[in-house]
């Protein structure tokens, strides 16, 4: 398709600060896009410079055959969701749902408008002022008045950054809901992984003005490129190993002075040091010793340090013998043993379920994320 | 969002500006256009006048209006100014002083009740305070003149209760100035300082009760120091004017109670421009050095 | 229990306080209203003698009083007018744009209101006539000398209203197909206004009370504080009364409306 949004190689500098650092990035025609990354990561600075807030200092931004690099906001058919909605305080509902039409000359828009409010489901609330009505109101409000301009791009702004837990989760469906209804092209940017991986066909994870990597919510989740995402992205276990043998498909390796396996397909690196990583949930413990599958990786000797029971699962540290804490979380399907804090555990895992990152990367890179 | 620990320092902090992008402000030639009538304005009738009073100050004063004077920089008119009316801009500052202070025990609770007790009727109690201002300065002093008078109610009240003596009086005393003065001022101390503690959260005075603070002690550790930016301009705009002013010694006090202001006046009427533009100048440099020590004060140490 | 009896005690002291001090800012307010009704016994006499509709009906009576409250209002108009044109683009100036020397612009904002009547006067006046040409004073000293004080004060009060202004609410604007001149127009402006309103009220009402600063630079004319003035030496006709109560209920209607307005539209949000 021809109406691809396409950065390349852009850069925004504040100062000796470099938000956006040479990106490049293609979003299709179409697609729910999500920018996922840590406040500060530069989602919001690249957002702005696709809306024409902020200019690039280097690169160049298209849609479709069109540069709009430097094209002011009202040339561009974009349109915004605004972090806090940013709705006009001394207009009504319909006045601000009808501002991008009337300022594009079009006269006759009460229909349109009327419409609008149906289909983000306030219609009756036109002649309200945006004072009068609830967050999750407000919200909608600023979807339409944004949506009904049919731009080629709707950029989102942490949009529902302002809403309770459960009104975001519903928000989110309906949000969905609407993007598949009038097939526009969505980028949506926001910090809470879980929001980006429900809603968007592609997610970028963004990391100091860089895209660390960039696909579906499920290829990024099971094979992280970096630490970064494998920490950002979900939880991760991250082993210090090195590569010893490998052929085309299979990698064997050594942790610790035991024998584990890969698949290539998962392996960002194929020799020397390496850090092997598999997902909490992929593991399950076994008594010590204890007999299992054979195709499985395992590790040996843990000893139980910390149990949570947490309603749908139960979350295990393990210290193994060389210091490092593992976590595990186990289904509570009521089929599978209970471990207590001191019990001496073997931790196992489908060897396809390993992935292999950059030694050389932090392997705290994106953990911490208590502040949410 | 604690990932972003692992940001090397200095983009964290400059990271939030840059994500909301607000405050950029924006450059070129247009600032300069908005800005230059206004400013030309102060500086033609500011600034320029300000040097002419100073020169005019160091005329000759030998001349007059008719004859013209002569720039001899003649800096006696200072020593002479002084010494001939430093009771007067002595009595001025302590008038001032007394005024300032009593606007801040009567604006004080008037402020509180209004940020934090007024309730539904806070803007009721806002355009109060600011009521009085429309109807005319002088007018409103005349009214003190009035109530102030020898033969009305409030005497005959204090006569009767023996607070004054059986022809005893308020009128024409420094006590009907300080008076007028404080009345006069007073919304420009309540105005600022509700403003300030409007934005002090309640919930601050709360979590100091909870914290084993008595009512003083909130009062002095939470809601004083931050309602200090309040209380400094409060004390700025009433101090200052109230210190030049002589509308309230002329129509309150007796020839005793002159001001500095109507010394001023009274020389200009006179047409003894020297002396007056020097006297001018030294209530000017007199101010600045009281507001630039008190602002230092003010802005290091605790008040009380 | 003597700990909530004190509370309770406490908190409504506060307020009692708080009216009391309110009482003694509108008692010469209720005053001026009762001597505008004042028939009094001799030119001199200041004291309540009688009621009487007369002041009201004869206003203009008192030689110059009209003609003095008509300068007022005119040199009030205009310096309103001037000072707040003048004082809103400073402050969007001094808000939304960055340039060299801005500690100075403030500085030069800031200092006349840092600086006593008295002296600006004099300042003035030694300006005017400090090469001894006195016969310039007149109205348009008057004007100059308002603009001037009333500036300072326009400019903070919009400045105000702009820092609390949302730019993401001018940005909204242009990714919505305004134009820079559009988006000022609908947007920042509608949304600066009632600052400026206020701001305008303040100047009128500075502008109209001037005495110390007019007395110095008005030449001939009499403005109606001068007259005010000039009456209290000779003795004061009941109808300065008048117009002050006129005033006080003319501007408590404009405060009302400005107030029921800006509920009306509930800008905050």
């Amino acid at each position: 398709m021809s109406d691809d949004l396409t950065l390349t190689s852009v850069t925004k500098t504040f100062g000796s600060f470099t938000a956006v650092d040479d990106l490049d990035l293609t979003v299709p025609q179409g697609s729910f896009f999500a920018l996922l990354g840590p406040s500060g990561c530069g989602k919001t600075t690249t957002l702005r410079m696709v809306a024409g807030l902020e200019e690039p200092s280097a690169g160049t931004i298209t849609l479709g055959e069109r540069d709009i690099t430097r094209l002011k906001p009202y040339r561009r058919p974009v349109n915004t969701v605004f972090q806090s909605y940013a709705l006009f305080p001394h207009l009504t509902i319909e006045q601000n749902v009808a501002f991008g039409l009337h300022r594009q000359g079009r006269k006759k828009v009460d229909a349109e408008v009327a419409r609008m409010l149906e289909l983000v489901e306030l219609g009756g609330m036109g002649g309200r002022r945006p004072a009068q009505l609830s967050g999750g109101q407000q919200q909608r409000v600023a979807l339409a008045r944004a949506l009904i301009n049919e731009p080629d791009v709707l950029l989102l702004d942490e949009p529902l950054g302002a809403l309770d837990l459960k009104l975001r989760r519903q928000m989110q469906i309906e949000l969905k809901r609407i993007q598949v209804e009038v097939g526009l092209t969505f980028v949506h940017v926001t910090h809470d992984q879980e929001e980006a991986m429900t809603m968007a066909d592609t997610v970028a994870v963004m990391n100091q003005g860089r895209i660390e990597q960039m696909g579906a919510p499920e290829d990024l989740y099971e094979a992280p490129a970096t630490t970064f995402v494998a920490n950002f992205l979900g939880q991760s276990n991250l082993v210090p190993g090195k590569v010893v043998r490998g052929d085309a498909e299979v990698l064997e390796l050594d942790v610790e002075g035991t024998r584990l396996t890969a698949d290539v397909a998962r392996a960002r690196v194929r020799d020397g040091a390496v850090w092997v990583g598999v997902r909490p949930e992929k593991v399950y413990l076994s008594h010590a010793g204890e007999e299992a599958g054979d195709d499985d990786n395992r590790l040996h000797d843990g000893i139980v340090s910390d149990v949570s029971f947490v309603g749908v699962s139960t979350q295990y540290l393990v210290r193994m013998p060389w210091g490092q804490e593992l976590t595990v979380f186990e289904q509570n399907t009521g089929s599978r043993d209970r471990f207590r804090p001191d019990d001496k555990v073997d931790l196992h895992w489908r060897a396809d379920h390993t992935f292999l990152l950059d030694a050389s990367q932090d392997a705290t890179a994106g953990v911490d994320r208590v502040g949410e | 969002m604690s990932a972003a620990t692992q940001l090397p320092p200095a983009p964290v902090a400059a990271a939030p500006a840059a994500d909301v992008g607000e405050g950029a402000g924006r450059r070129g030639w247009t600032g300069y256009l908005l800005l230059l009538p206004g400013a030309l304005w102060l500086t033609l009738f500011f600034i320029v006048p300000t040097v002419s009073l100073v020169s005019t100050s160091l005329y000759d004063p030998s001349g007059s209006l008719a004859t013209g004077y002569s720039m001899t920089g003649h800096w006696q008119n200072y020593t002479q100014a002084i010494s001939d009316y430093s009771p007067q801009i002595l009595r001025s500052f302590v008038y001032a002083l007394i005024a300032t202070v009593a606007c801040v025990l009567l604006g004080f609770p008037l402020a509180y009740a209004i940020a934090f007790k007024a309730g539904r009727w806070k803007n009721l109690m806002l355009v109060a305070v600011v009521a009085p201002f429309f109807t005319s300065f002088l007018v409103r002093t005349l009214a003190w003149q009035y109530i102030l008078g020898d033969n009305e109610a409030l005497v005959s009240l204090l006569r009767k209760v023996h607070v004054l003596g059986a022809d005893g009086y308020l009128l024409d005393t420094p006590f009907a100035v300080v008076t007028g003065l404080t009345y006069n001022f007073l919304p420009f101390m309540v105005l600022p300082l509700y403003a300030s503690l409007e934005k002090l959260d309640p919930r601050l005075l709360e979590a100091g009760a909870d914290l084993y603070a008595s009512p003083v002690a909130v009062f002095r550790r939470v809601t004083l120091p931050l309602a200090m930016p309040g209380l400094v301009a409060g004390t700025l705009l009433t101090f200052i004017p109230a210190s030049g002013d002589f509308i309230n010694s002329e129509l309150l006090g007796n020839p005793r109670t002159r001001m500095v202001g109507n010394e001023i006046q009274d020389l200009f009427a006179a047409g003894d421009y020297p002396t007056a533009s020097s006297l001018s100048i030294t209530l000017m440099a007199a101010i600045v050095v009281l507001v630039l020590l008190y602002v230092r004060r003010a802005g290091t140490e605790e008040l009380l | 229990m003597t700990g909530r009896a004190g509370r309770w005690v406490g908190e409504h002291v506060v307020l009692v306080l708080g009216l009391l001090v309110l009482l003694y800012m509108c008692i010469p307010v209720f005053v001026v209203i009762l001597m505008s009704f004042n028939d009094p016994a001799s030119r001199n006499s200041y004291t309540f003698d009688g009621f009487t509709w007369n002041n009201w009906r004869n206003v203009c009576e008192p030689y110059q009083l009209c003609s003095s409250l008509a300068l007022s209002l005119r040199v009030g108009f205009l310096a309103t007018a001037v000072a707040t044109l003048l004082g809103t683009l400073m402050s969007f100036a001094m808000a939304r744009h960055r340039f060299r020397g801005r500690a100075s612009a403030n500085l030069l904002i800031f200092l006349p209101m840092a600086t006593p009547e008295i002296v600006l006067g004099s300042s003035l006046l030694a300006l005017f006539v400090g090469n001894g040409a006195a016969g310039v004073l007149g109205f348009w000293t008057i004007f100059i000398a308002h603009v001037l004080f009333c500036l300072s004060f326009v400019v903070v009060t919009v400045k105000a209203r702009l820092a609390g202004l949302d730019p993401r609410l001018e940005q909204a604007a242009m990714d919505l197909y305004a134009n820079e001149w559009q988006t000022f127009w609908r947007i920042t402006f509608p949304l600066v206004f009632p600052g400026i309103l206020a701001a305008a009220l303040l100047s009128f009402s500075l502008s109209f009370d001037d005495f110390i600063i007019t007395n110095l630079n008005a030449g001939q004319e009499v403005t109606f504080p001068m007259f005010v003035w000039g009456a209290a030496q000779r003795g004061i006709p009941p109808q300065i009364n008048v117009v002050g109560t006129v005033m006080f209920v003319v501007a408590l209607a404009i405060v009302a409306s400005g107030q029921l307005g800006s509920r009306r539209r509930a800008v905050r949000t």
